[in-house]
């Protein structure tokens, strides 16, 4: 079993060393020209103005904690439902099935929560 | 910085890799899109399904920071001429020009007009002139073929005797 | 050709906001602002095209101005458009709107000199470190 994991070393030397190989071959073949004006920041032509450090909206971040919430959760239900046959056959299906039932339920219930205050709109509308 | 390039003997190992360079950045000749005037309708036709550039590994790219070719298609103001200077010297290295069409290539037909640029040639280095007005998608794809021989020309690993810098769209 | 009207320098503005304002005119719209320049008889015209959607009418407004020093009221407490409008015949006339509220060139760069659509416009050397100097038949094309 020990085996199994030298498997996924060599896989990701090899992977890293694809990359890194490819890289160590353009940076020694290609031209280097640094100038200033080559290296400043692109705004279409025109000199930049302002930092581009703005504040983003907030959605973004709601959308990503969401996901990773429900992200887990799946994670999590997947362990379950591979050994499940085997609760079966042990005569305790049915509380595996209550248990896992009671977990996405209790994460149902934040959904609908985040639902119902309005946090899954895009487009938020204003009340005015 | 660069210590394999401009520097190896003349052999042939040393040709046919560099042959192998110049024919992979010949088959992928990205070019921005910088259409200003009406050439740019040809230059998207160009790119279009009839007389297709894909066909030749080239893809627009609409930032100089992917671009390997500027194709100047249309009328070039003195009011745009600073703004294509910065686009040109934005792009990375080796970069090519292609002026496309009359407007670029010397004014063309608004050369008595007082604000037109005679020509991007007065502000930034040109490698193919493609005259017309606009020219066919076939003349614009000439133009593409003549840089790929001059792409094929370069010399990247082999010593260069007379130019002593990296030979970039000398 | 289209009917025109003289109108005074002091009076355009109110002229201009009757005939918007009038049920029976009802010009809401300004389609264009030109100017044109005389030389002979030393006057820069100002031209103004104004279209009336409800009642399908059009008519033209023509205003003289002296030559040496153009300036007109602004029109634009009647028709918003004339902002632009009137930028871009200050850029190439050199027309100065009073009450302007943002007169700057429009078409051509800000550190331009002078007016194009003059008769004796004179085209400056270089501009910006760029020549603007012809091919020579082009040149001889120009005289």
């Amino acid at each position: 079993m020990l085996f199994d994991f030298a498997n996924v070393l060599v896989f990701m030397a090899l992977g890293a060393g694809f990359v890194g190989v490819s890289l160590l071959i353009g940076r020694f073949l290609r031209p280097y020209n640094p100038q200033a004006r080559k290296l400043s920041t692109y705004e279409c032509g025109e000199p930049a103005s302002g930092s581009a450090w703005v504040n983003f909206n907030m959605r973004f971040y709601i959308v990503a904690l969401i996901f990773i919430i429900f992200e887990v959760e799946i994670a999590f239900v997947f362990p379950v439902a591979a050994t499940f046959r085997r609760w079966v056959e042990g005569g305790q299906g049915i509380f595996a099935f209550v248990e896992i039932l009671l977990f996405v339920g209790i994460l149902f219930l934040g959904l609908v929560y985040a639902w119902a205050k309005g946090d899954l709109e895009w487009v938020k509308k204003i009340k005015s | 910085m660069q210590p394999l390039l401009n520097s190896l003997p003349e052999t042939v190992f040393t040709t046919k890799v560099d042959d192998l360079l110049n024919w992979g950045r010949k088959s992928s000749q990205w070019y921005m899109l910088f259409g200003l005037a009406c050439c740019a309708i040809e230059l998207m036709q160009t790119g279009g399904p009839r007389a297709d550039v894909d066909r030749f590994g080239c893809v627009p790219r609409a930032t100089p920071r992917q671009s390997d070719l500027m194709i100047v298609a249309g009328t070039l103001t003195y009011k745009m001429a600073k703004r294509t200077k910065l686009l040109y010297d934005q792009m990375p290295d080796p970069k090519y020009v292609i002026s496309m069409g009359s407007c670029a290539n010397c004014g063309g037909l608004f050369q008595l007009a007082y604000s037109v640029c005679k020509g991007v040639d007065k502000i930034i280095p040109v490698d193919v002139y493609v005259p017309g007005c606009p020219p066919r998608p076939e003349a614009l794809t000439e133009g593409l073929m003549r840089i790929q021989e001059k792409m094929m020309r370069e010399r990247w690993l082999v010593r260069q005797p007379a130019a002593a810098e990296a030979p970039v769209g000398a | 050709m289209d009917p025109n009207l003289r109108v005074d320098p002091q009076a355009v503005v109110e002229v201009c906001r009757y005939l918007r304002d009038e049920p029976d005119l009802k010009f809401e719209i300004l389609s264009d602002l030109t100017g044109l320049d005389l030389p002979k008889e030393n006057k820069i015209q100002v031209v103004y095209h104004i279209y009336s959607y409800s009642h399908r009418h059009q008519i033209v407004l023509k205003v003289d101005l002296p030559r040496e020093n153009p300036q007109l009221s602004t029109m634009e407490g009647v028709w918003k458009v004339a902002n632009w409008l009137e930028r871009e015949a200050f850029d190439l006339f050199g027309i100065v709107f009073e009450g302007h509220t943002d007169l700057r060139r429009i078409l051509l760069p800000e550190d331009w000199v002078g007016h194009p659509l003059r008769k004796d416009y004179v085209e400056q050397e270089e501009y910006d470190g760029i020549s603007t100097q012809r091919a020579p038949l082009v040149e001889k094309l120009l005289r």
